[in-house]
């Protein structure tokens, strides 16, 4: 009963949460409690459904992105042209990551304007450093020996980067946009203070006219949406690590 | 390792004995790139009539008097000249710290002369080519720090110079004429009291998981089955985005401050500091206690064995023993929230608990970007500071560790 009891608790949460945006008022008598008796209990200044298709499309797009140029990146410099990034991008890394969010939001402000853009692109540089790594991590630790007995078997650079090390690091990469996804769902919300049309607008709404209940509304759709791809993500990696090893 | 690695040749004249070679640096050619487009292409400062309008974009000839402007051209040219030869590290270091300094300087210079004098509404700020300079150089710095391989003690006094060299540009008035600059003089007072904030809430949060987490981590290495229970809450807590958990932690603690005696006299209260400050210590909880569990489960175990050989005790061989050999770990963890912690507190000011993002979020709502970097830049610096402070003891640490194994 162990076994299956994780991924019911899951099908439980997606079910729940397809059902809270389709129909989110048969869920009113359960945020009642936590409002004023005149206050609306469910989020009412736009449709749930639409901002949560919408977090996602930003999020998606933001994390595409990320990982088409931090793959990009992680292969240029672990190849013998680019050899010469390769420890400055390590150190690049390590500062990149000490810069938060909310400046990275609110510096790109002045550059492209209010809404969708600012967000995105703060989600994207946010979203390219955990990639990056696992992706250089993956490339700089693969066994010596199957990389040795490629080049014997007379391929490519280029034939071993498809072939052999790309496909060996691919579940090592996934996990890297396993993290960059989560970082992004939850700071995406914060995308909402420069106008950015995101499920921060409900939890700003809540803020700002003091209502638990759209709080908790807000919150609680991108925590199910973080774990449920979170744990989706894993699966993928779990699969991939399991083919890499068999081969 | 770079530097014996196949090079640019710009005249490679093989055939011909004793041919002139110049081996391009690859990242200099980023660089002077990045440089001769800043430096050229790009405007120096933005010159505005007051703090919201949209401003005039200046070059650098046009930003400086022209024995300034042609100085830092001077210098610019040399600079990226040194970064494209294959020099050694040290002289690039040189090169990008004198490089960086006289670029502070200039815009400060700049300040000063773009602003009629008399005029207290004009507010001159450093555009795009500045900040192209800026990350130019920034990253010849870094990269020839990273060569260097500077011992922990040498990046944390590398730090406390640029500190000391900000410091004192900000104490000489140098930087009063731009925007940035004259938003901190309009709340100086408030600027300081909510950084005192902003490092209580980040600190403090951090005192405050140590505290728990350490314990709790010890206890989850101990007693197996409570692991993977523990790190599953933890872990959950952290996919909350943080202005909902913010928010969520606004009703209980109003709740604890009315209805529990004496709270209120603490100053916990339902929006303000309090909530910020508990969801602080949330998400600090799990890197705490991940790293403590990992840290300890990676002590060899022939270690521990050896201990309890000589008769150590079980408190003995986990203060004497288990606790120095993880110390790595844990502090890795501690450095992911102090930085964590010193980012998210700006999201504080969303809910009343103050900190720089007050700052950052005013700015967004007055559409001052000035104002906005008042809040932002204060952050970054912080927690680069943090990072190379933590990193510096961490490599301390594992040395200390690495030492007493082999030895």
């Amino acid at each position: 009963m162990k076994v299956w009891l994780p991924t019911a608790l899951r099908a439980l949460l997606l079910l729940l949460l397809i059902a809270f945006l389709l129909f989110p008022e048969s869920f009113e008598p359960l945020f009642r409690s936590l409002v004023q008796p005149n206050a609306p209990a469910i989020y009412n200044q736009g449709s749930l459904l639409s901002l949560t298709l919408l977090h996602l499309k930003t999020v998606f797009f933001a994390t595409l992105m990320a990982t088409i140029i931090a793959v990009l990146l992680a292969i240029l410099v672990t190849r013998p042209f680019g050899s010469e990034f390769l420890p400055l991008s390590r150190s690049l890394v390590n500062i990149g990551q000490t810069f938060p969010p909310v400046a990275v939001l609110a510096l790109a402000v002045p550059a492209v304007g209010f809404g969708e853009k600012p967000t995105l692109i703060a989600l994207f540089l946010y979203g390219l450093l955990p990639i990056f790594e696992n992706t250089l991590t993956a490339l700089t630790n693969l066994p010596q020996s199957v990389i040795e007995a490629a080049r014997g078997a007379g391929m490519t650079g280029f034939q071993r980067l498809m072939q052999i090390e790309l496909p060996l690091s691919l579940a090592i990469i996934v996990g890297g946009i396993r993290l960059s996804v989560v970082i992004s769902l939850s700071t995406a919300t914060i995308g909402s203070t420069v106008a950015a049309k995101t499920l921060g607008e409900v939890i700003i709404a809540g803020l700002q006219s003091n209502n638990l209940a759209f709080i908790l509304q807000g919150g609680l759709i991108v925590g199910a949406l973080a774990v449920l791809i979170y744990d989706g993500l894993s699966a993928v990696e779990g699969l991939l690590a399991r083919r890499a090893g068999a081969r | 390792m770079g530097r014996t690695l196949p090079s640019v040749r710009l005249f490679d004249r093989v055939g011909g004995r004793g041919g002139l070679r110049i081996r391009l640096d690859k990242l200099g050619i980023v660089i002077a790139l990045l440089a001769a487009y800043g430096g050229l292409g790009a405007s120096f400062a933005v010159s505005k009539p007051n703090r919201i309008v949209q401003g005039q974009a200046k070059p650098i000839l046009d930003a400086l008097p022209s024995w300034a402007a042609w100085a830092l051209m001077a210098l610019l040219f040399v600079a990226a000249v040194a970064a494209l030869l294959r020099t050694a590290a040290w002289i690039k270091l040189l090169a990008a710290a004198a490089t960086l300094l006289a670029l502070a300087l200039a815009m400060g210079l700049a300040g000063h002369f773009l602003t009629p004098p008399g005029n207290t509404y004009a507010r001159v700020s450093p555009a795009s080519g500045f900040w192209i300079l800026l990350l130019a150089f920034a990253l010849l710095a870094a990269d020839a720090i990273t060569r260097l391989k500077p011992p922990p003690w040498m990046r944390v006094l590398f730090l406390i110079l640029a500190a000391a060299g900000v410091g004192g540009l900000l104490v000489s008035g140098s930087w009063d004429g731009l925007s940035m600059m004259k938003e901190y003089a309009g709340r100086a007072d408030v600027f300081w009291v909510e950084a005192g904030k902003h490092v209580t809430l980040a600190l403090g949060s951090l005192v405050a998981a140590v505290a728990i987490g350490l314990p709790l981590g010890i206890l989850c290495h101990r007693v197996e089955p409570l692991r993977a229970s523990v790190l599953n809450t933890l872990n959950l807590i952290q996919t909350i985005p943080s202005i909902a958990l913010f928010g969520i932690l606004i009703a209980p603690l109003g709740w604890i401050a009315v209805t529990v005696p004496g709270a209120a006299a603490l100053g916990i209260r339902g929006i303000g500091a309090a909530p910020a400050f508990v969801a602080l210590f949330l998400y600090s909880l799990l890197p705490v206690v991940a790293n403590t569990v990992i840290g300890l489960s990676g002590v060899p175990k022939d270690a521990v064995d050896a201990a309890r050989g000589i008769g150590m005790t079980n408190r003995q061989r986990l203060l004497k023993i288990e606790f120095p050999l993880a110390l790595p770990v844990i502090l890795t963890g501690i450095r992911i929230v102090l930085v964590q912690n010193i980012g998210l507190a700006t999201i504080a000011a969303l809910i009343g608990g103050g900190g720089f993002g007050v700052f950052v979020f005013q700015g967004i709502g007055q559409t001052a970007m000035d104002l906005v970097l008042l809040g932002a830049v204060p952050t970054v610096a912080l927690s680069f500071a943090a990072a190379v402070i933590l990193d510096a003891l961490i490599e301390l640490n594992s040395r200390a560790v690495n030492g007493a194994r082999s030895a």
